[in-house]
């Protein structure tokens, strides 16, 4: 029987970022999907070897504006890890408070973007409604709403406010009061219940074979964190409990995200109590980087950010490859899609909360034949020798 | 034209294309219309469709893949229809201009009336952008 496909994108009204899904259908039902990518590709790895390391934190903060403190945090990482760089303790719980944040941000943004891809606008208008408090926090502590520019090799750029730190507090306070109103209405609503409860199941072993990570794993019951597994910053430093659910359907990707909104809310007042009384500099002078290669791993809200940098004892690193976590989210559909009526296609596909601009890292190049452009490596080795050949002529 | 543009002033229907952005733009768009800002009270609207739209919010350097799409979008839009360039992107290229995959002229791809630079522009930056677009329409 011949399939049909639904395109979807890559300019949907629903979609935010640019991309296309094929949709093969067999009359409601989803049978395959396919995903085609590369229109957020911007060449970050390119243009970031051609510039000074203090300057590449500022371009992988550009990689995606949602997860802006998790690129850099994993970049530093990478960087100091070349000379073992340490940095100073209140440096480590300013960092983990600026990385706490933005996962409550991000959390709370997708829980609003999952209301309006089902058609439930007033859930979307409550989150981001108490969403403003916490990009409120962010201009406080770094003077921007969103790419805050915190972090630097050795430290931090800023210094929290000590006279700040109570205004801080009573934020925190308030937002998570709300924020507890929020997943007390969201857990009793119908009408979540019954679009989220069984939709787009992604079994443990489905998880584990795709090699899910973050939120998507954490529901599916895969423990999976990397502020628990590898501990940097100051993760050791803080009390926090790391969320598994079962069932790994929608509804268990919000129940995990909220409850993870809260963690992330205890870490920060943890930090904040902390900032009080530690004391002591921002950041520690890195002159240079020697040459040599370093990875950065970092739990962004979606799941872990992998950084790798190679340096040559010069100003600039010579490679940086970025692996976001969407990555290995994305392939996903693949398993939890299949099945599954087209309206709930939509929200699954959000449920990963995927993001492709951090995605993209590379592009496929055609030829005027609309053919793969490929490279025999040994051709153009050999073609290089017969040049250098005749130039020594 | 001038009739018409003071009608469309009165209820400025946007529409969102994200062409390569860093998606920072983007939320900052989306978070117009939430409560804080809740810019439909000046009867500023975000549509699905272009056909409907009368201003395109364009965010983003445009890359090589997506410029065609972007042409053909504004193409498809009723006349006239204005474009705002939000963030540094549109009106610069910020640190993505040395990039091999950005087109090097955005203007040919699609013309940009109006830019509203910062990055992320805040949102009280973007309604006077598009206020003073209103300005300039009234008039």
């Amino acid at each position: 029987m011949d399939k049909n496909v639904i395109p979807v994108g890559p300019y949907h009204p629903l979609l935010e970022e640019a991309e296309y899904f094929t949709l093969q259908v067999d009359g409601e039902t989803v049978v395959d999907i396919d995903l085609e990518i590369g229109w957020m590709h911007r060449g970050h790895e390119f243009i970031s070897e051609s510039k000074t390391f203090t300057q590449s934190l500022y371009l992988v903060e550009r990689i995606c504006g949602i997860c802006s403190t998790s690129h850099p945090l994993a970049a530093v990482h990478a960087m100091e890890d070349v000379d073992n760089i340490e940095i100073p303790l209140r440096a480590r719980y300013i960092r983990t408070l600026v990385g706490e944040l933005e996962r409550i941000h991000s959390h709370l943004l997708w829980l609003g973007l999952a209301g309006h891809f089902i058609g439930y606008d007033t859930l979307w208008m409550w989150a981001w409604k108490y969403r403003e408090p916490v990009l409120q926090m962010f201009e406080i502590i770094s003077g921007n709403r969103n790419h805050y520019g915190m972090m630097r090799v050795g430290g931090v750029a800023k210094d929290v406010d000590p006279d700040k730190i109570k205004s801080l507090l009573d934020i925190m306070d308030e937002i998570e009061k709300k924020i507890q109103m929020i997943a007390k209405a969201a857990n009793d609503d119908p009408v979540l219940k019954s679009r989220l409860k069984g939709v787009g199941v992604l079994t443990k072993k489905d998880a584990v074979d795709f090699c899910a990570v973050g939120p998507t794993a954490r529901a599916s019951g895969v423990s999976v964190d990397v502020r628990k597994d590898e501990p940097t910053d100051a993760y050791d430093l803080v009390d926090f409990k790391i969320i598994v659910t079962e069932n790994g359907d929608v509804f268990d990707k919000t129940v995990v995200r909220l409850l993870e909104t809260f963690e992330s809310i205890k870490i920060c007042k943890q930090c904040l109590e902390k900032l009080k009384t530690v004391n002591g500099g921002i950041r520690n002078n890195v002159k240079e980087i020697s040459a040599g290669e370093g990875i950065g791993r970092y739990e962004a809200p979606r799941g872990e950010v992998f950084h790798y940098v190679r340096t040559d004892g010069t100003n600039r690193p010579v490679r940086h490859k970025v692996r976001a976590p969407s990555y290995v989210n994305i392939p996903t559909f693949k398993a939890s899609c299949k099945g599954i009526p087209v309206a709930d296609a939509l929200i699954t596909l959000a449920a990963v909360d995927p993001c492709y601009c951090c995605t993209e890292r590379s592009i496929k190049i055609r030829d005027k034949n609309n053919e793969p452009y490929q490279l025999d490596l040994m051709k153009l080795s050999r073609e290089k020798t017969e040049q250098i050949r005749r130039q020594m002529k | 034209m001038s009739w018409y543009n003071k009608r469309l002033a009165k209820s400025i229907w946007v529409y969102h294309m994200s062409a390569s952005p860093c998606n920072n733009c983007d939320i900052e768009i989306l978070d117009l219309l939430t409560p804080k800002y809740d810019v439909e009270r000046f009867g500023i609207k975000l549509v699905g469709s272009v056909r409907h739209a009368d201003v395109i919010l364009l965010s983003g350097v445009i890359n090589q893949k997506v410029a065609p799409q972007v042409k053909k979008i504004y193409e498809q839009a009723a006349k006239p229809c204005f474009v705002v360039g939000v963030g540094t992107c549109p009106a610069s290229g910020c640190c993505f201009k040395d990039s091999y995959n950005t087109v090097k002229k955005r203007e040919d791809v699609i013309p940009i009336h109006l830019y509203i630079p910062g990055c992320p522009p805040k949102p009280e930056a973007m309604i006077e952008g598009v206020v003073k677009l209103a300005g300039v329409l009234n008039a």
